[in-house]
């Protein structure tokens, strides 16, 4: 034992040339490709707006007494409180994910439950059906909903077939569209997390609420939706969070009256080339989600400290 | 009662796969009908590959295909290696410095909004004033991809315990010798499985890609968003088909593979 031990904390040497590298290459990439770029980001947020390449103005300047000055521009968050655009973007982004998400797990739920039930030789095949679509194309998708919701798309021909409607449904560039678009993309995401909280159940305790009088619907209520919780909200914020910075599905499927705030960024960078106020766009989307993100990451890591 | 209850949630998985899979298939049946309108069924012409012939003889579709299949297997490459090393340090170093900022920086991308990680890498390509194009998409995609491959692997090491690497350095073995000799070999269905994801990854994305693509470098997502943004296009239709049939076959064949190994196919534990 003694042995074990003093080989294995060889390999884990604190001043180990080898280990030192193991863990400095990925986090020198994260520090240069993810962190530098975040932080640069944050920059230009409080940067001048300038007509000139790239357009905006230096944070840091030396002025004639040689004092280094920091101009800290915040006429850039300002002007998105202060513009009934923006505040309407948040709030409508904010909205169409929570509903978006609901929905996920309205639908998402019972699909779990019920592959979490099946018998275990079957379970893997159902599962493999929920992922497989993730592996297809995202916009490839998002693109089929178009050929159904369309005017002569197949939902309205078949409607009109039936005669259940005289008329095409316009249903493309809708805001229900959105909706459809979103929950189809994201529920796979919704019945992952949920199959795998589901899955550990112990059967005995339904028998044992069973046993006890309980009717199913008492039973699920008392044991099992109490126990999946977790399971709910990580997979609740898997869809929020990605759901409100989303830009795809609301541009291909969305109308263009609605915005969401991944569009106005995406807008104001590319079609205004304001890249401060689509800097500071970016910031707020990271404010309004850092609470989900660290319930989320705290989530996460006791799940992967629980596991044997 | 019973009898009701044990229909419902069947009933209700039954429905939710229809959800899943209608658009996909009408997507499949439409990329043989022979109609230019993409919703009328052309029942004298078809089923016809012409939308197939015309796919292989657009060479703007496939030239992007070509760039999108190249950034997809370069990214991949990079992000199993960084996520590799990622992974192993965080699932068997114990405490070292820098592991709370590695543990944050290694989940944060999988987390934040695409948009927010595609803007922030192209004002950093700027700043230090690179062109734009192959690389900087390839690098962009492996920072994130990464990411997914360092939940993977370090998944899988939490699972095993060290001893069978521990047993290894005590008959001897170096460190290195022991990672090729043991932990490589068990995570190696975690390397594969992060492998093949970081290529759909790349291969799927649009955001980040359009942030920081420059002249000349247009990915398969991005000539497919321009192509159906003025409609739907029944060459795409048979784009989608082939990306289907290409998934599946991929998806049977690591199950096969599995059961042949008699190993269970670490499905991706994101």
């Amino acid at each position: 034992m003694m042995a074990r031990l003093r080989s294995f904390r060889q390999l884990l040497r604190p001043r180990s040339f080898a280990r030192t590298a193991v863990s400095a290459v990925p986090l020198a990439w994260l520090l240069l490709f993810f962190l530098i770029p975040f932080l640069i980001v944050l920059k230009i947020s409080f940067s001048e707006a300038l007509l000139a390449m790239p357009p905006y103005a230096p944070l840091l300047s030396w002025t004639h007494e040689r004092v280094l000055s920091i101009q800290l521009h915040l006429a850039n968050y300002h002007f998105l409180f202060s513009d009934a655009l923006y505040l309407d973007s948040f709030l409508y982004s904010l909205k169409v994910a929570a509903v978006s998400t609901i929905l996920c797990l309205l639908i998402g739920y019972p699909m779990a439950l019920s592959i979490a039930r099946a018998a275990p030789a079957r379970r893997n095949l159902l599962l493999m059906l929920v992922i497989l679509p993730f592996w297809t194309s995202f916009l490839l998708r998002v693109y089929a909903w178009i050929g159904l919701l369309k005017d002569d798309g197949l939902i309205n021909n078949l409607l009109m077939s039936l005669h259940l409607i005289g008329q095409p449904i316009p249903m493309v560039a809708s805001r229900v569209a959105v909706y459809v678009g979103i929950v189809y993309s994201y529920l796979p995401f919704m019945i992952l997390p949920l199959y795998s909280n589901l899955e550990k159940h112990d059967r005995s305790l339904l028998e044992a609420a069973a046993d006890l009088g309980a009717p199913p619907s008492r039973a699920f209520w008392r044991v099992t939706w109490p126990l999946s919780l977790p399971g709910v909200v990580a997979g609740a914020l898997l869809v929020f969070i990605p759901a409100v910075g989303e830009y795809v599905i609301p541009s291909l499927l969305g109308p263009s009256s609605q915005l969401m705030i991944g569009r106005v960024l995406s807008d104001e960078f590319f079609e205004n080339r304001d890249w401060p106020v689509a800097s500071a766009v970016a910031i707020v989307i990271l404010i309004i989600l850092l609470g989900p993100i660290i319930v989320f990451q705290r989530y996460r890591s006791r799940e992967l400290e629980a596991a044997p | 009662m019973k009898i009701r209850r044990s229909l419902l949630l069947p009933t209700m998985l039954a429905f939710g796969f229809a959800f899943l899979y209608v658009p996909i298939l009408s997507m499949i049946v439409y990329s043989f009908n022979a109609s230019r309108l993409v919703t009328v069924w052309d029942a004298a012409h078809s089923p016809t590959l012409k939308w197939y012939d015309e796919l292989f003889g657009n060479a703007q579709i496939m030239d992007a295909a070509l760039l999108s299949l190249k950034i997809a297997a370069m990214n991949a490459t990079g992000a199993v290696i960084l996520g590799t090393l990622a992974g192993f340090a965080l699932a068997r170093f114990g405490r070292f410095r820098g592991r709370a900022l590695l543990a944050a920086l290694s989940t944060a991308p999988l987390v934040l909004p695409e948009i927010i990680t595609g803007l922030s890498l192209l004002l950093l390509f700027v700043a230090v004033a690179v062109d734009r194009g192959f690389w900087t998409v390839a690098i962009a995609h492996t920072t994130l991809a990464m990411c997914f491959v360092t939940v993977i692997v370090q998944a899988r090491l939490i699972d095993f315990d060290m001893s069978l690497e521990e047993a290894a350095m005590d008959l001897g073995a170096s460190p290195l010798r022991t990672f090729l000799a043991v932990t490589l070999p068990l995570i190696l269905p975690a390397i594969a499985a992060g492998w093949m994801l970081a290529f759909a990854l790349s291969l799927d994305d649009l955001v980040i890609a359009s942030f920081t693509t420059g002249p000349g470098a247009t990915t398969l997502p991005i000539r497919i968003y321009s192509e159906v943004r003025l409609g739907v296009k029944p060459e795409i239709n048979a784009v989608c088909s082939i990306m289907v049939g290409v998934v599946g076959i991929a998806v049977i064949a690591a199950s096969l593979l599995a059961k042949l190994s008699g190993t269970r196919g670490a499905p991706a534990r994101v």
